[in-house]
């Protein structure tokens, strides 16, 4: 389970966050959604231990992210931030094999490297697995990106919008993927969406932010609702069933 | 052919080497080396102690320049093209200013420590920059280069060192001679140290959130890299001057050719930064016999059509 207390972030004057708490109970998909500036980034990075939050607390099964050793929290914890403006020459491959190295410290074992096999599988990227990541389109890079994430092989996966520069295909899959991540290897799996559908199609929970709090946060079907949604992203929701799913319709 | 093509490239640079050994203004061949003892005096003095400063100080450049690439995340980056190499000449200024006999030793202790502070100052000021860029970041490290060297020219100008400072620049290799290249070997450690830590830096080069998403202590792998810098840097100042964009040519053929895996690429940016080294030396020796042009000059000549080419390259491209 990730638990936080008190979180807050605070830059000069300005505190984008909290004070919030809450938890996460392990297993599911979790998203957070929320208008700009809501401070979802923010949540999520200090979850991860990429952001130190101003004050609070963080832990993940009881392990304190921000005080415990990097690498012991890198086997229960991975994090994916939105894409690097540098992309390094490495190859789909090493990129995965990296997703290792809290485990192997850099001397793969055979244990690794069927790991890493079963990585690339799992986001089909047996083909491309030699290429290297500038020779990839931005949505293979994602997929390489995660399917390091998979070899990394943690309880809990933290992503921060995995579907930026997605198209509709791309999105449907990553979104697919990360499902089965879920279901059949048994991941925590907490990302940012920006679009409420896909939320709502994919998760089993939705957190929602707005002004740095935690507005709202339950099941699908406790939060896809008109009034929920309307409060939480200052736009008018309609809620239509579409084939047994519940869709936010918010175009005019 | 791919098994083979390091153990050749191993056999040209052997090769330069040798060449490197024998060119010179003094008649020196195979069989007068074991006949004649005053040959063999001065091909031990002066010749393999110029030849061994070639390519340690080849090496030391080529793998600064990879930590920084890695470590910055940009590709334009080395000691010269962000003020490091400037700031350890500083050191060396001040310190000659300020206790003239002291030893080389401290003298190289002083220029790595101001190396240390001038890439701390030149992360900092990056770190203040919004348009990040891949070009503006070294535009950004020459304009404080620029800065540090006329604090120094200034200093220089008004202590009567102007002359000093202008010989010891420019100095290249010519003034190597035994007693003189030694700390180069430290060199040596770092490359190795590199060669450890190798994967540690590939990560590094993926971005501090990677990074630390995998465990890495980030702050200490920024630490150590940029000591390492500083180090090779401080010793290669004080020896044998600046040595300008090999740092930066070198492991940017090396990462177009091969990818950015630090710990594979290591052999070939050392290798090939010692044969470039090696051949500009050479031409800089034969082209105006017996005189000679320093193989700095040479190198700068030749780096710079290089770095162009890359800048216009990379413009090219839709990510600048």
């Amino acid at each position: 389970m990730i638990e936080f207390t008190d979180i807050r972030k605070s830059y000069g004057q300005d505190t984008v966050l909290g004070p919030v708490s809450g938890q996460i109970p392990a297993g599911g998909v979790t998203s957070l959604v929320g208008p700009n500036g809501a401070g979802k980034s923010t949540l999520l990075t200090i979850i991860g231990r990429l952001t130190e939050p101003t004050s609070g607390r963080v832990t993940v099964d009881g392990l304190d992210v921000h005080r415990a050793k990097s690498q012991e929290v890198a086997r229960t914890l991975s994090v994916l931030r939105q894409e690097n403006h540098f992309t390094a020459r490495v190859t789909v491959r090493e990129l995965v094999a990296f997703g290792r190295f809290p485990h192997s410290r850099g001397r793969l074992t055979p244990a690794c490297v069927a790991k890493i096999d079963e990585a690339l599988e799992f986001l089909h990227l047996g083909d491309l697995q030699h290429r290297h990541l500038d020779q990839l389109s931005g949505g293979q890079r994602q997929r390489a990106y995660v399917a390091m994430v998979v070899a990394q092989d943690t309880q809990y996966v933290l992503l921060d919008e995995p579907l930026n520069n997605l198209d509709m295909k791309h999105s449907v899959r990553m979104m697919g993927q990360l499902r089965r991540a879920a279901d059949e290897l048994g991941k925590t799996v907490v990302l940012i969406v920006h679009d409420i559908n896909f939320a709502a199609t994919y998760s089993d929970r939705i957190v929602a932010l707005r002004e740095g709090q935690i507005a709202a946060s339950g099941t699908v079907d406790a939060m896809m609702r008109a009034e929920v949604l309307t409060e939480v992203f200052d736009t008018p929701v309609q809620i239509h069933e579409v084939d047994g799913n519940r869709t936010a319709v918010y175009f005019r | 052919m791919r098994r083979l093509s390091l153990p050749l490239a191993v056999l040209g640079v052997l090769a330069l080497v040798t060449v490197s050994l024998f060119v010179g203004g003094y008649d020196i061949d195979l069989r007068s080396l074991f006949t004649d003892p005053d040959d063999r005096r001065m091909f031990l003095i002066s010749r393999v102690p110029r030849t061994l400063a070639l390519m340690l100080a080849a090496a030391a450049m080529a793998v600064s320049g990879v930590i920084m690439q890695m470590l910055v995340q940009n590709r334009f980056v080395e000691p010269t093209t962000t003020g490091t190499s400037e700031w350890a000449a500083l050191g060396v200024l001040l310190l000659t200013l300020l206790a003239p006999a002291a030893s080389p030793l401290v003298k190289m202790g002083a220029a790595g420590a101001f190396a240390f502070v001038g890439a701390l100052v030149f992360l900092f000021v990056l770190g203040r920059i919004a348009l990040r860029s891949q070009v503006i970041v070294p535009i950004v490290g020459i304009m404080l280069g620029a800065l540090v060297s006329a604090v120094t020219l200034y200093i220089a100008s008004t202590t009567n060192l102007l002359q000093t400072l202008a010989t010891w620049r420019s100095g290249g290799f010519s003034s190597v001679v035994r007693g003189t290249y030694e700390p180069l070997w430290v060199v040596g450690a770092i490359v190795v140290g590199l060669y450890v830590a190798a994967d540690r830096f590939t990560i590094a080069g993926l971005g501090r959130d990677t990074a630390v998403s995998l465990g890495l202590p980030y702050r200490r792998i920024l630490f150590i890299g940029l000591t390492m810098v500083a180090l090779a840097t401080g010793v290669t100042t004080v020896v044998v001057g600046f040595i300008p964009f090999l740092g930066l040519i070198v492991p940017n053929l090396v990462s177009m050719a091969r990818g950015d895996d630090v710990r594979t690429n290591l052999p070939w940016v050392v290798l090939s930064s010692i044969a470039l080294m090696i051949a500009c030396d050479l031409v800089g020796r034969v082209v105006v016999f017996p005189m000679e042009i320093p193989a700095t000059v040479v190198l700068g000549a030749v780096g710079a059509l290089v770095f162009v080419t890359m800048i216009l390259r990379q413009r090219g491209k839709v990510h600048v």
